[in-house]
């Protein structure tokens, strides 16, 4: 029994997690263990006069404490961000100096100030807040559109106005003419509000420094364990990479926020090295809230132009995105090449144009939270599309009908090119799913109970499967974007693959096994999935932006081939039969049309055994590939939600949502299903429960799960879901990705769906019940309706 | 956490004992909210005396229209209890909202009275019934025993022993919930007992728990939704959060005293 | 330091702790039993569910201390020896976890909220399952195949008599 391509297999990795044996990072403790505490800015903007850590360090159990400048003088090196953004009068981006430890400003609160180190984590805790820091609080800045105004508070020196850049995107002249001769102009101002991404495992790090060696070795909570490593040494100067090892071992969740490579790791394997102990720091959530990178956070300016038969003629945006106190690893690309380059949705726009203006505040970095910019761009489409369909009173799905692209591939004005889809098909199927044409009953049926029922859509694609290198770089990417996998094939024909993407809840423990047990018919149990070690794959850029399947598996199937091949000829040689003559089938290769066989593992033996090769070829079975894709995907997706609002309070209730996806070729069912209901409810989460808040003086009031809302299991109900497929031509398995997909589609569905319920479109996300009450209100009282 | 002494006193005489031995001890109940508040490093008390292994502290009993709840009692317990369900259900379905199923294994009724959070669910139907607290040294009306958020009549040492309850005629509680923390924002409990008709409002004051005079009156003389709706609710005694402003608490206050009289049973 | 001993998964177990240590703290650095898991400090993800005395409690607001002589089954010891219980068992089937950080204290509660909708007889309806499952926070699966894990395991667990992890 094996389980291919297409099979829902059940997940090898689940036992240890229902058992409760995964490793995760706090759960390693080494020899000669010691923990970290960080001393924290607690003000969001404020010069930094002196630390006296005396009271610290004369308390049981304290080791060490390590200040900024002692790091900085020991040669460690400021973060990076990844990206280099230039603005459209062709000036470099202005970004501000990020220290691991502040050496003279701290600019948001929470910034790490100094490292304590003790023997047990209570200790590092309570001397954490006995280190006095002398500081001279200064004028802060929150919100992005503040940061511009004359006057704002400087968070940075060498960024003058808070202005990191203004990049433009599209053609000016041309949308301003098409939008001038348009008939109608849909306008419409949109926040898109600010997230904290919350994996449930919050941030860790274990690090070992060898003394004798000269090695550390950092255990940590990362989406891409040789990124890190690459980072930490080639900018951080933390180790060169043959002296550093990194694990991510089991990874509770990731969703972005664990891709970059923070203050607390870099003080943590440094500290390691000062203190000669092993140095050990979990995150509390509290301090997850007030120091991962947040997500989302832009202000919005956007106009939809329209023929008089509703096609789209011009699009014109103007975007503010906060990236907060410092430029974190991929902050600069996500308002940028992540968002304007999907500007033109699943729609033919002949004419768009945008700015994007990046600022700096005083508020933890703002990166890529699941989706990354294409949520953004969806939200702020869709509700146009919605909005103007109930402008120009048209049925929202047939003003979208009308713009589909339908011929691919399709050449946007916005650098992509499309190369696949049926936008039509997937929102017959969402349409026919949700049976809309029972929803006027539906919604007569909740009046008469006192609720209104709206019905709301999103239409959206993204650009996964990050990403050809050679593009990338010529838009600034510091890194290339290719994926490793190397297979190995052992004598008794188990097999491992090495894949330098990360799992940290995908399952690729089965699902790329299911790649191998489709091409030699080995059983699942049969293949081990290695990743998240840098001392055992050699290099991997890791997972995000839904990469693993069309550019991680493109690699292990470019891997599987070259074995293929060689298995093909050590199998021809001892069956005297041409390579062109064999298949492999149920874990044999076969000559065709005879009773000539071997089996898998014999294949596997001879390899190995060396006794009886073709001339010149050598012993083993175990190839290599790296994949750099041609393109990126472009999952796209029908999305529509169905809530009731009770007027009287307020409280909106997702009562039906259903999703129709192009995910191209599907490898397992099951855990592509399992990727959209977590999408999904995220973005239900944004739409309706999820916002960061700080207050005017930049202190968070959104710091733990008492204020910030998580979704929950009654928030939320059973999805249903439907697919077709249209395989991506620019993979070797037609994958396009899916695991962004929910969380980009569904806010627009959502807020699409209560603004129809209540009659009125001047609601932002997150739609809370207050919102929504007031929001009503509003509509209802005399002076709206003037 | 801050360093503390743990005590576990078998009696009640001990316990006060302990109560007294150190200055900033404090008792720990169920400590549901006490002990995340120690995590947080918001509360250091030196000594935390829990009161779990007094054996008078624990158990209902039922005696006609009067149910007595002793104060180590768990809100699972309350909730699950037959007889509260069949004397003053409106009190087991309260105890069966409060926090979820594992804080309700832990959480008591007296630990949740005496610290009188203005968003817990407790102090309203302590106060809507028009119940008695039971301490070590005196017996203590509801009215007299709720002095504003945090803030009750207990002095230095004297601890709940239970909550003494006089079945209603009728009695409901509404709660519109904060959707992150799962209190309530705004908690109305409606009782028509033989004293008349109480409305005791928590979550929504600026001051934690009250009573509304105004409904109180109105209901008194029509005991009707309805009733609610010529209320006045003043936003200026309510308090305002990212959650919920004043205007809207005021108005919450309205549609959940109106919706807890539909449904008194 | 105080000297605690409880039965952990069926074993009898003695350290002695400070006052303040919790019982995931007891659980996870004591015993090195890191199943049960920790992702928040205000008591509302319910990572850290176990049973104590037969009910779900949540480890990080327990003091191990408070617990002398209590019976605590964790993560690692709801299985019959290989044999898995029937809620890890639909776990499994119905991909009931993603990264599996959420997933002890997630069947940890589904056991317990099985078991008390046993006794009581009650319907252990979508709806019930949902509300019961408000102390637990998922972020990977939407609680969608969560629900469906349950809901399953129900059915199987009915057959069973009452208890018969524990």
């Amino acid at each position: 029994m094996t389980d291919g391509i297409g099979a829902r297999a059940k997940r090898k990795e689940d036992r240890r997690f229902t058992t409760g044996k995964g490793k995760y990072t706090d759960d390693i403790r080494v020899e000669n263990q010691a923990y970290a505490a960080f001393v924290r800015c607690p003000v969001a903007h404020a010069r930094i006069n002196g630390i006296d850590a005396s009271a610290a360090l004369a308390m049981e159990g304290v080791i060490a404490v390590h200040t900024g400048p002692e790091l900085k003088a020991d040669g460690i090196g400021d973060l990076i961000a990844g990206w280099a953004i230039t603005s459209k009068d062709g000036s470099p981006m202005k970004t501000g100096v990020w220290s691991p430890l502040v050496t003279e400003y701290g600019r948001y609160v929470g910034d790490a100030i100094a490292i304590v180190v003790a023997e047990t984590q209570a200790q590092a805790r309570a001397a954490a807040e006995a280190v006095e820091v002398d500081f001279e609080e200064l004028p802060a800045v929150v919100v992005a559109d503040k940061a511009l105004e004359e006057g704002a508070a400087q968070v940075h020196e060498n960024v003058p106005g808070n202005l990191i850049y203004t990049w433009e995107l599209g053609d000016e002249a041309r949308t301003d003419a098409a939008m001038a001769n348009a008939s109608h102009v849909t306008e419409l101002d949109i926040v898109n509000n600010r997230l904290s991404p919350n994996a449930m495992e919050p941030r860790s790090a274990v690090a070992v420094y060898d003394e004798a060696e000269d090695h550390y070795t950092l255990y940590t909570t990362s989406q891409n364990p040789h990124v890190a490593r690459l980072v930490l040494s080639a900018f951080y100067n933390v180790a060169p990479e043959h002296k550093l090892r990194v694990i991510a071992p089991d990874v509770g969740g990731g969703f972005g926020s664990k891709i970059y490579i923070y203050p607390e790791e870099i003080a943590c394997l440094w500290a390691s090295m000062k203190t000669g102990r092993s140095v050990k720091w979990t995150s509390e959530r509290g301090e997850a809230f007030l120091t991962d990178a947040h997500g989302r956070d832009h202000v919005t300016k956007a106009k939809m132009g329209f023929d008089n038969e509703g096609r789209i003629v011009a699009f014109h945006v103007d975007t503010i995105a906060n990236l907060g106190a410092y430029a974190s690893l991929f902050a600069t690309v996500t308002p940028t090449y992540l968002y304007g380059t999907l500007w033109s949705g699943q729609y033919d726009i002949p004419a768009i144009y945008g700015t994007v203006r990046a600022v700096h505040t005083n508020t933890v970095p703002v990166d890529a939270y699941r989706g990354a910019g294409r949520p953004e761009a969806t939200y702020m489409i869709e509700r146009m599309m919605e909005v103007a369909a109930r402008e120009m009173r048209m049925d929202p799905a047939e003003l979208r009908r009308r713009n589909f692209i339908r011929e691919f591939p399709y050449q946007t004005q916005v650098i992509l090119a499309y190369d696949s889809g049926d936008f039509d098909a997937i929102l017959d199927k969402a349409q026919k799913a949700a049976d809309v044409a029972g929803f006027p009953e539906r919604r007569a049926e909740a009046e008469a109970r006192g609720k209104l029922r709206g019905l709301g859509y999103s239409t959206f694609i993204e650009a996964c499967g990050l990403a050809p290198s050679a593009a990338v770089g010529s838009l600034g990417a510091g890194v290339g974007l290719w994926e490793s996998a190397e297979v190995r094939v052992n004598p008794v024909g188990t097999v491992e693959i090495l894949t330098g993407a990360h799992s940290h809840g995908q399952g690729h423990e089965t699902t790329f096994a299911q790649l191998v047990s489709d091409r030699f018919g080995v059983p699942i149990d049969n293949v081990q999935i290695v990743h998240g070690d840098t001392d055992k794959v050699q290099f991997g850029m890791g997972t995000y932006g839904s990469r693993s399947g069309p550019v991680g598996m493109s690699a292990v199937m470019k891997a599987l081939d070259k074995v293929e091949a060689k298995a093909k000829k050590i199998a021809a040689h001892t069956l005297e039969a041409s390579e062109d003559d064999l298949v492999i089938e149920n874990g044999e290769v076969k000559v065709a049309g005879t009773d000539r066989k071997m089996g898998w593992h014999e294949v596997a033996l001879a390899a190995y055994t060396a006794h009886n090769l073709p001339e010149g070829l050598e012993p083993g079975l175990k190839e290599g590939a790296f994949f750099d894709p041609v393109n990126f995907s472009f999952p796209s997706g029908a999305l529509i939600c169905e809530v009731e609002v009770d007027p009287e309070t307020g409280v909106t209730e997702v009562v039906q949502f259903t999703a129709a996806d192009d995910f191209g070729t599907i490898i397992n069912p099951m855990i592509v299903e399992g990727q959209v209901h977590g999408g999904v409810t995220q973005g239900i989460g944004q739409a309706l429960l999820e916002r960061v808040v700080y207050d005017e003086d930049g202190q968070l009031v959104t710091g733990s799960y008492m204020d910030y809302c998580m979704p929950r299991a009654d928030d939320v109900p059973s999805y249903v879901l439907d697919h077709h497929s249209t395989p991506s031509p620019n993979n070797p398995l037609g994958l396009k990705g899916c695991g962004e997909a929910g969380a980009i589609g569904a806010p627009p569905a959502v807020i699409n769906a209560i603004t129809d319920a209540i009659g009125t479109d001047d609601l932002q996300m997150p739609a809370t019940p207050m919102a929504v009450w007031q929001a009503l209100a509003w509509a209802r009282s005399p002076v709206a309706a003037e | 956490m801050y360093p503390t002494t743990y005590h576990k006193p078998a009696s009640l005489s001990d316990a006060a004992a302990a109560l007294s031995a150190s200055d900033e001890a404090m008792v720990l109940a169920g400590g549901q909210t006490l002990l995340p508040t120690m995590k947080q490093r918001l509360a250091s008390p030196s000594a935390l005396v829990d009161i779990r292994a007094i054996p008078e502290l624990r158990g209902i009993t039922v005696s006609g229209a009067t149910v007595t709840i002793g104060a180590a009692t768990t809100h699972a317990e309350v909730a699950g209890h037959q007889g509260v369900q069949q004397t003053i259900p409106a009190l087991a379905c309260l105890a069966a909202g409060i926090g979820d199923p594992a804080v309700r294994h832990m959480g008591t009724i007296g630990g949740s009275v005496a610290n009188n959070d203005p968003a817990a669910d407790y102090p309203a139907a302590v106060l809507g019934l028009g119940a008695t607290v039971v301490t070590s040294t005196r017996e203590i009306a509801a009215d007299d025993f709720f002095e504003g958020m945090f803030a009750t009549a207990l002095e230095e040492g004297e601890i709940i022993t239970a909550i003494r309850f006089e079945a209603p005629k009728r009695a409901a509680y509404m709660k519109f919930r904060n959707p992150a923390s799962r209190y309530a924002i705004v908690g109305v409990f409606v009782a028509e007992t033989a004293a008349g008709v109480r409305v005791a409002v928590t979550g929504a004051g600026a001051d934690g728990v009250f009573r509304h005079s105004g409904m109180e009156e109105a209901l008194s003389a029509s005991f009707a939704p309805e009733a609610v709706d010529g209320c006045e609710v003043g936003e200026g005694d309510m308090a305002a959060d990212i959650h919920a402003s004043a205007p809207y608490r005021a108005h919450l206050v309205k549609v959940m005293a109106r919706r807890a009289v539909a449904g008194a049973v | 330091m105080t000297k605690v001993t409880m039965t952990v998964n069926g074993k009898a177990q003695t350290r002695d702790v400070p006052d303040t240590t919790l019982l995931s703290d007891f659980l996870r650095e004591e015993l090195r039993l890191t199943g049960t898991h920790v992702g928040c400090d205000t008591s509302q993800c319910g990572a850290c569910v176990v049973h104590v005395d037969g009910r779900a409690v949540k480890a990080c607001t327990a003091l191990a201390v408070a617990l002398d002589g209590a019976e605590v089954t964790t993560i690692e010891g709801v299985a019959q020896g290989k044999e898995l219980h029937p809620m890890q068992v639909a776990f499994n089937d119905h991909h009931g976890l993603q990264c599996g950080f959420c997933t002890p204290g997630m069947i940890m509660t589904g056991i317990d909220m099985v078991e008390r909708y046993k006794a009581s007889g009650l319907p252990l309806t979508e709806e019930a399952i949902r509300h019961e499952l408000e102390g637990n926070i998922c972020r990977c699966t939407g609680y969608h195949n969560i629900v469906r894990a349950i809901e399953d395991a129900a059915q199987k667990m009915q057959a069973a008599p009452a208890a018969a992890a524990e």
